[in-house]
């Protein structure tokens, strides 16, 4: 029983992996791919990560799963902020249809 | 020495789960290198985290993550249908928001709240002001910017390191 909730989660989390990576593809400019690849990827990546966590148990592989997971929460978002201000500092500009920026107006002050 | 205190119980029992056998053997090797890491990431540790050592912020910390994950979840079908949508529904832009909390770690652990949460991804932080990437802007005022994007976690990270 364990073992086919195990592996439905598994197949959920390569989903959202899969959509992520369509984000890749379709959306514009680097922010918005941004967007979609941390997003999906934390989840699937999280998603498969438990899967493999109900399919061993509180066994070494099992905890070491749990591990990953909390390492995966906390370092997702950071790199993705590094990539976005990085990008943003050396003068990637928005998609042309965006709105707004903030910050490019706050830097010119 | 409070500090230090949370530091190595932290370590030990990252050691403890990674290794995953209760041994003379292990746990005296955990001890000595729980303590050489102690030693070399003195200064990188965040200090705050000697609040953990009380269990009501503790415990206030694992609702959130409870929390968390609620919207992440919604994040994703959020993307998702983004991505799926054939005319590609996207409205993006930055927008400039202001927190009110004071705490560094309850800076940082907003910033990748919002990274982690429907449309919404921190590009810069300057003091209480966040610079934050919004995939599908819902309105121009700030104030409703402000309560849509930060107010939903900030009132449980006060909880939590304030």
């Amino acid at each position: 029983m364990s073992n086919h909730v195990a592996i439905g989660f598994i197949a959920v989390g390569v989903i959202f992996d899969l959509l992520g990576c369509l984000g890749l593809i379709r959306l514009p400019d680097v922010y918005n791919r941004l967007q979609a690849a941390t997003k999906s990827v934390t989840l699937g990546t999280c998603m498969v990560l438990f899967g493999v966590f109900l399919e061993f148990g509180f066994t070494a592989g099992g905890a070491k799963a749990l591990l990953c997971i909390l390492f995966i929460l906390l370092t997702s978002p950071t790199s993705a902020h590094a990539l976005a201000r990085g990008s943003h500092i050396s003068g990637f500009k928005l998609w042309e249809g965006s709105v707004m920026d903030k910050l490019e107006e706050d830097k010119g002050e | 020495m409070k500090n230090r205190l949370t530091q190595f119980i932290t370590y030990f029992i990252f050691w403890m789960l990674l290794t995953w056998s209760i041994n003379i053997q292990d746990v005296s090797a955990g001890v000595v290198v729980s303590l050489i890491a102690i030693a070399l990431t003195r200064d990188l540790f965040p200090e705050e985290m000697a609040k953990f050592l009380s269990p009501v912020r503790f415990l206030w910390a694992v609702l959130y993550l409870i929390y968390l994950i609620y919207y992440i979840i919604l994040a994703n079908f959020d993307v998702a249908y983004r991505v799926i949508h054939p005319a590609l529904p996207i409205r993006p832009g930055i927008v400039k928001v202001k927190t009110g909390l004071k705490s560094e770690m309850a800076r940082t652990m907003l910033a990748n709240s919002i990274t982690l949460t429907p449309g919404t991804l921190s590009v810069d932080v300057n003091g209480e002001d966040y610079y934050i990437h919004w995939i599908n802007i819902m309105t121009d005022d700030p104030e409703e910017q402000r309560r849509i994007i930060i107010s939903r976690f900030e009132w449980m990270l006060r909880r939590v390191f304030e």
